[in-house]
C-alpha cells in the first residue's frame, strides 16, 4: 500500500500548494484591482485610518477641518469634522465616507492624506505604513481670515450672494463667502445631504453647495465701467478731464438708450455737461455708452482679458468649482470673432448685454487697480506643513501680468475715490480711511429687482484690501445702498484687526 | 535526542510563538503588553505540556512533530479568535482544554492496542450515520445559517458531523483492510455494506445541506479506497459519478446553483434578482457579498499583512464586515493580518503535518493502521483545502471549519482525536521498529 500512500501524499501536498499559489495571486497580482473596487467595505474603513491634515485659517485662529479620533480594537479611526460648520464651507468643501469630495478637501486631497509630499516626507510616510503607524497628512494654513469671513457671512445673512476680498498686492484671499451656506458635517449624516440640497436662500433658487464666489456668474452692471474706463484711459482715447454732454440718453443703432434705466444715478436723469471723472462718479450710462461706441467692443473685451476675463481664475479649489468671466451665449463662454459686428458696444460699456462675471474676477479687477495695474494671482492656501511641523510648501505671491499702465491705475484710483467721496458709493466711506469703490446695480429683467454690486479697495493711497460684494435679486436694492455697507464693514474689520 | 525530548523542545518554541502572538494582539489593542495576555500563552503552554507528559507515558515512541504542530495551529486559532472577540476565545480555549483531555483519554485508553477498534467497525459505521442524522431530529436539531448541522442540549451546541467523520474513517479503515483484496477484483457483494453506509452518509449530508462535509466525505472515501485497492479505475469512476451527480444537483437545487454562480461570477455589473432582499441588486452586494468581502480582506493583507491585531474587520459604524469570520472565514482574517508570508507559513505547517501523517501511515506495519492514518491525514489536509480553496475561489465555497484553527468546539474535539489516532499508530510502528533493530 505504500506506493498508493506516497501518491495520496503527493496529491495532498499539491492541493495545499495550490492554496499557496492562489493566496499569492490574490495578495499580489489581484490585490490592487480588488482595493479599487467600489464595494470594498474594508477600504471604506481604511481611508479613516489616515489622519487627514487639518485645515486652518490664517494664523491658526480657527480650524475649518479637523478629525474626531475613535479608538477601537486594534485601530484608531479619524472621522472628519468641520468645527466652523458653515464658515467658508464651499471653499473648504467636504470629504465623506463614500469617498465623495469637494472644495479644498478634494483638490488638496493628496497633501491632506500625506500622499503628495517631498522626498524625505514620502520616505517617512512609507516607514509609517511599514511600521503600521498612523499616516498623518499635511496641514493646510489658509489665507482666510476667520473673523472677517464670519462677519461677511453674517452681513450676507440668508440673502444670495458672495463676498471676496484679497490682498491687492499678493492675491492672498482673506474672505471668500458664498451665501446661502451649509454645514459640511451634515453631508455624511443620514438624510443630511438631502437637507443640504433643500437650502435655497432668500432668492429661492440658490444651491448651498455652489461656490458663488468662484462659480456664480452675475451681470456686473456699472462695476464693469472700471474695465471700460481702464480701456478708455489706457488706450489714450480719453483723459479724466475729457468732457462729455449727457442728454439723458445715448443713441445706439438709431434708437435711444435711456439713462433712466440706470438706478445708480439716484434721481439725476440728465447731467448735461460733465467730465469723465464726474461721469464715473455718478455712473452716467449715456457717457459710457458713447465711450463704448468710440473705442469699440473689441478694445473693451481685449482689456477685460488683460484683467483675467475669459480664463478660469487660478486658485487651489477644484477647477470645476471655478468659472471664467466674459460674454456668455447659451450658457457657454462666448468669445466673438468679430466683436464690432456681434457685440453691442454701448451696453457692454456699462456692463449689461451678455457680460457675466464672478465675484472673484471683480475682486481681481479692484485689486489690479489698487496694485498699480498688475493683476495679482489669487491664492487661498498660504502654507502646507507636515505633521511634524516642517514646512512642505509656502505659497509665493505672483501675478498674472500687467493689465494697464501705472498711470491709468492711478487715474482710475482717483475716479473710484470720487465715487465714495461724493458719488454713488458714499455708504462705503470709512472714517479716517480713503476708500476707492464702484457701485453696480444690474437689471435682472424683472422690474425693480436688481443684482447689487460693490467693488472697492482701501486705503486708496496704500491699498491693503480689495473687495467685491454681490447680492442677488434685491428689491429696489441699489449697489450703493445694499452692497456698499457690507464692503465697508468687512474692509474695516480687515484694516483694524 | 529521543522523540519525546524533541517534542518538548518544539512545544517550547510553539509556546514562545504563542506568547508573541498574544502580545502582538495586545499591543495593537492597548499599546502595551499586559500580564493577562502572557498568562493566556502560559496557560496554553502548560496545557500542551500536560498533553506531552501523557504522551511521554502512553505513547513514548510516537511521532514528535504532530503534537507541537497541532498546538501551533490551535494557538494560531485561539490568538486570532481572541483578536476578533475575546469572549469567543475563552470558549475556544475551554474547548481546547476539553480536546486535550479527550486526546489524553484516547491515548491512555488505547495505548495497549488501538486495533481493537477494528472489531467494532459496523458500530462505527452506524455510529457515523447516527451522528450525522442527529441534527435532523426534532427537539435537539438546530439550524444555523440555513444548514441543519447542529444539535443542542440546553445551552451546549454541538456539530456531531465532525465526530461522524472520525467514526466513518475508522469504519472505512477496518472494512477496507478486511475486504481490500476482494474489492480490488470487484466482487459486487462485498461492496454492499460499504456503499450502504457511505451512501446513507452522503444522503444525510445532502438532507442537512452540508455540502462541505459531503465533499470531504466523498474525498476521504475515494482516497482510502485508492490506498486499499490501488485501482485508479475506481477513483475515475468515483470522480465521474461525482461530476454527474454535481450536474444533477446543480439543476435541481437552487442552493447549490447559487454557490456555483457565486464562484464563477461573484461580481456582476448589472443588477440581478437578490433572493435575500427580494429586490434587484448586484451579486457582490447580495449572495456573493461574503466571498467578495473575504477576498478584499485577503487582498488588503498584501505581502506582509497589517500585523496581528491591526486588521480591518469592522465597518465605520463598528459592524462586522464579513459574517462567520472566526469560523468558516478565519483564513481571510489571518491572510489580512499575517499577509502572504504568514498564511503561506500556515499552509506550510499544514503540509508538514500532512507529510508526517503519511509518514506514520507508511511506517505502520498493518493494513488497518495504514488506512486509519492515511484516512485521518488525508481528511485533515482535504478539509483545509475545501475551506481555503473555497475562500480563494479555487473551488466553489462550501462552509466547513479550518482544522484546529477555526472557532468551533466539535471541530477542535474531532481534530484532537485525529491527532491521538496518528500518535497511537506511529507509537506502535516506531516501537516495533525500535524492537526490531
Amino acid at each position: 500500500m505504500n506506493r498508493q500512500l506516497n501518491r495520496l501524499a503527493v496529491v495532498s501536498i499539491v492541493l495545499l500548494a495550490a492554496l499557496i499559489v492562489a493566496t499569492t495571486y490574490w495578495q499580489t497580482w489581484a490585490a490592487a484591482g480588488l482595493q479599487d473596487k467600489q464595494d470594498n467595505a474594508i477600504q471604506r474603513v481604511v481611508q479613516f485610518s489616515v489622519a487627514r491634515g487639518l485645515i486652518q485659517g490664517a494664523g491658526d485662529t480657527a480650524t475649518f477641518a479637523a478629525n474626531k479620533t475613535v479608538k477601537r480594537s486594534g485601530q484608531t479611526l479619524y472621522f472628519r469634522r468641520y468645527p466652523q460648520h458653515g464658515l467658508a464651507a464651499q471653499t473648504i468643501g467636504y470629504s465623506t465616507a463614500s469617498r465623495s469630495q469637494a472644495g479644498l478637501e478634494q483638490s488638496m486631497n493628496d497633501y491632506l492624506t500625506g500622499a503628495n509630499t517631498n522626498l524625505s516626507d514620502a520616505f517617512g510616510h512609507i516607514l509609517d505604513r511599514l511600521g503600521n503607524a498612523t499616516v498623518h497628512g499635511d496641514n493646510l494654513e489658509l489665507t482666510i481670515r476667520p473673523r472677517a469671513q464670519r462677519l461677511a457671512q453674517q452681513l450676507l445673512g440668508d440673502r444670495c450672494g458672495a463676498v471676496v476680498t484679497m490682498n491687492p498686492h499678493t492675491g492672498a484671499v482673506y474672505v471668500m463667502a458664498s451665501s446661502p451656506t451649509y454645514d459640511p458635517n451634515l453631508i455624511d449624516k443620514p438624510g443630511g445631504y438631502a437637507k443640504v440640497l433643500k437650502i435655497r436662500g432668500a432668492c429661492g433658487d440658490a444651491s448651498a453647495l455652489y461656490n458663488l464666489a468662484t462659480q456664480g456668474l452675475f451681470t456686473p452692471g456699472s462695476t464693469f465701467k472700471i474695465v471700460t474706463a481702464a480701456a478708455a484711459l489706457d488706450t489714450g482715447a480719453f483723459k479724466p478731464d475729457s468732457s462729455f454732454y449727457d442728454p439723458g440718453y445715448c443713441t445706439e443703432y438709431g434708437s435711444q438708450v435711456s439713462n433712466a434705466g440706470n438706478p445708480d444715478q439716484g434721481g439725476h436723469e440728465v447731467f448735461g455737461h460733465l467730465n469723465f471723472v464726474s461721469a464715473f462718479q455718478h455712473s452716467v450710462n449715456s457717457v459710457f455708452c458713447n465711450i463704448g461706441k468710440h473705442i469699440g467692443a473689441a478694445t473693451i473685451l481685449a482689456y477685460a482679458k488683460k484683467f483675467g476675463f475669459y480664463k478660469t481664475p487660478p486658485l487651489e479649489t477644484p477647477a470645476n468649482e471655478r468659472r471664467p468671466s466674459g460674454l456668455y451665449k447659451n450658457l457657454k463662454l462666448w468669445d466673438p470673432k468679430n466683436p464690432a459686428a456681434e457685440v453691442d458696444p454701448g451696453r457692454l460699456a456699462f456692463g449689461q448685454s451678455n457680460m457675466v462675471v464672478t465675484p472673484l474676477q471683480m475682486a481681481m479687477v479692484a485689486a489690479t487697480v489698487a496694485n498699480g495695474g498688475v493683476v495679482p494671482r489669487p491664492y487661498v492656501v498660504q502654507k502646507i506643513t507636515a505633521s511634524d511641523g516642517s514646512t512642505v510648501r509656502t505659497t509665493r505671491p505672483s501675478n498674472l501680468g500687467r493689465a494697464i499702465k501705472p498711470q491709468t491705475a492711478q487715474e482710475l484710483n482717483q475716479m473710484m475715490v470720487a465715487v465714495v467721496q461724493g458719488g454713488t458709493g458714499t455708504a462705503a466711506a470709512i472714517p479716517g480711511v480713503q476708500v476707492a469703490g464702484k457701485t453696480g446695480t444690474a437689471e435682472t429683467g424683472v422690474d425693480h429687482i436688481y443684482t447689487a454690486w460693490f467693488v472697492a479697495f482701501a486705503p486708496a493711497d496704500n491699498p491693503q484690501v480689495a473687495i467685491a460684494v454681490v447680492l442677488e435679486k434685491q428689491a429696489n436694492g441699489f449697489g450703493g445702498v445694499v452692497a456698499a455697507p457690507i464692503a465697508k464693514q468687512v474692509m474695516e474689520a480687515l484694516l483694524h484687526r | 535526542m529521543s522523540n519525546r525530548n524533541r517534542e518538548l523542545l518544539y512545544l517550547i518554541v510553539v509556546g514562545l510563538l504563542t506568547a508573541t502572538g498574544f502580545a502582538s494582539v495586545y499591543i495593537a489593542d492597548q499599546s502595551r503588553i499586559s500580564g493577562g495576555s502572557l498568562a493566556y500563552a502560559l496557560f496554553f503552554f502548560a496545557l500542551f505540556l500536560a498533553a506531552h507528559l501523557v504522551a511521554r507515558f502512553a505513547v513514548p515512541h510516537a511521532d514528535p512533530y504532530v503534537l507541537p504542530i497541532a498546538a501551533l495551529l490551535a494557538a494560531v486559532g485561539v490568538t486570532e479568535i481572541y483578536r476578533l472577540g475575546p469572549k469567543d476565545a475563552f470558549r475556544q480555549g475551554t474547548w481546547v482544554v476539553i480536546g486535550v483531555v479527550v486526546f489524553a483519554l484516547a491515548l491512555l485508553g488505547l495505548r495497549r492496542d488501538y486495533r481493537v477498534l477494528e472489531n467494532y467497525k459496523y458500530l462505527f459505521g452506524l455510529g457515523a450515520i447516527g451522528l450525522l442524522f442527529m441534527p435532523l431530529l426534532p427537539g435537539i436539531g438546530l439550524s444555523v445559517n440555513g444548514s441543519r448541522l447542529w444539535v443542542h442540549f440546553g445551552p451546549l451546541r454541538f456539530q456531531p458531523g465532525e465526530l461522524g467523520k472520525i467514526a466513518l474513517i475508522v469504519f472505512l479503515a477496518a472494512y477496507l483492510r478486511e475486504k481490500r483484496e476482494v474489492l480490488a477484483v470487484g466482487r459486487l457483494k462485498d461492496w454492499g455494506p460499504l456503499l450502504v453506509i457511505w451512501g446513507m452518509a452522503m444522503l444525510v449530508l445532502f438532507a442537512t445541506d452540508d455540502l462541505g462535509s459531503g465533499l470531504l466525505f466523498y474525498g476521504i472515501f475515494l482516497g482510502m479506497l485508492y490506498v486499499a485497492t490501488a485501482r485508479i479505475a475506481f477513483i475515475a469512476a468515483g470522480v465521474g459519478l461525482f461530476l454527474a451527480g454535481s450536474v444533477a444537483v446543480y439543476q435541481t437545487t437552487p442552493h447549490v446553483r447559487e454557490r456555483v454562480l457565486n464562484w464563477i461570477q461573484p461580481w456582476t455589473t448589472h443588477k440581478i434578482f437578490c433572493p435575500l432582499s427580494g429586490a434587484p441588486a448586484l451579486r457582490q452586494d447580495c449572495q456573493s457579498y461574503q466571498e467578495v468581502q473575504s477576498l478584499y480582506s485577503i487582498a488588503h493583507g498584501g505581502l506582509g499583512g497589517t500585523g496581528l491585531g491591526s486588521g480591518t474587520f469592522l465597518n465605520a459604524s463598528g459592524g462586522q464586515i464579513i459574517p462567520d469570520l472566526n469560523t468558516d472565514f478565519i483564513y481571510s482574517a489571518l491572510a489580512q493580518e499575517l499577509g502572504l508570508i504568514g498564511v503561506a507559513g500556515l499552509l506550510l505547517v499544514y503540509m508538514v503535518f500532512t507529510l508526517r501523517g503519511f509518514r506514520v501511515a507508511i511506517f505502520a506495519r498493518d493494513g488497518f493502521s495504514k488506512l486509519l492514518a492515511a484516512g485521518l491525514t488525508f481528511g485533515f489536509a482535504f478539509q483545509a483545502f475545501i475551506i481555503v480553496g473555497g475562500i480563494l475561489r479555487v473551488i466553489p465555497l462550501t462552509g466547513i471549519t479550518l482544522p484546529l484553527v477555526s472557532y468551533g468546539g466539535s471541530s477542535i474535539l474531532a481534530n484532537f482525536l485525529v491527532l491521538a489516532g496518528l500518535m497511537l499508530v506511529s507509537n506502535r510502528a516506531n516501537a516495533e521498529l525500535a524492537g526490531a533493530t
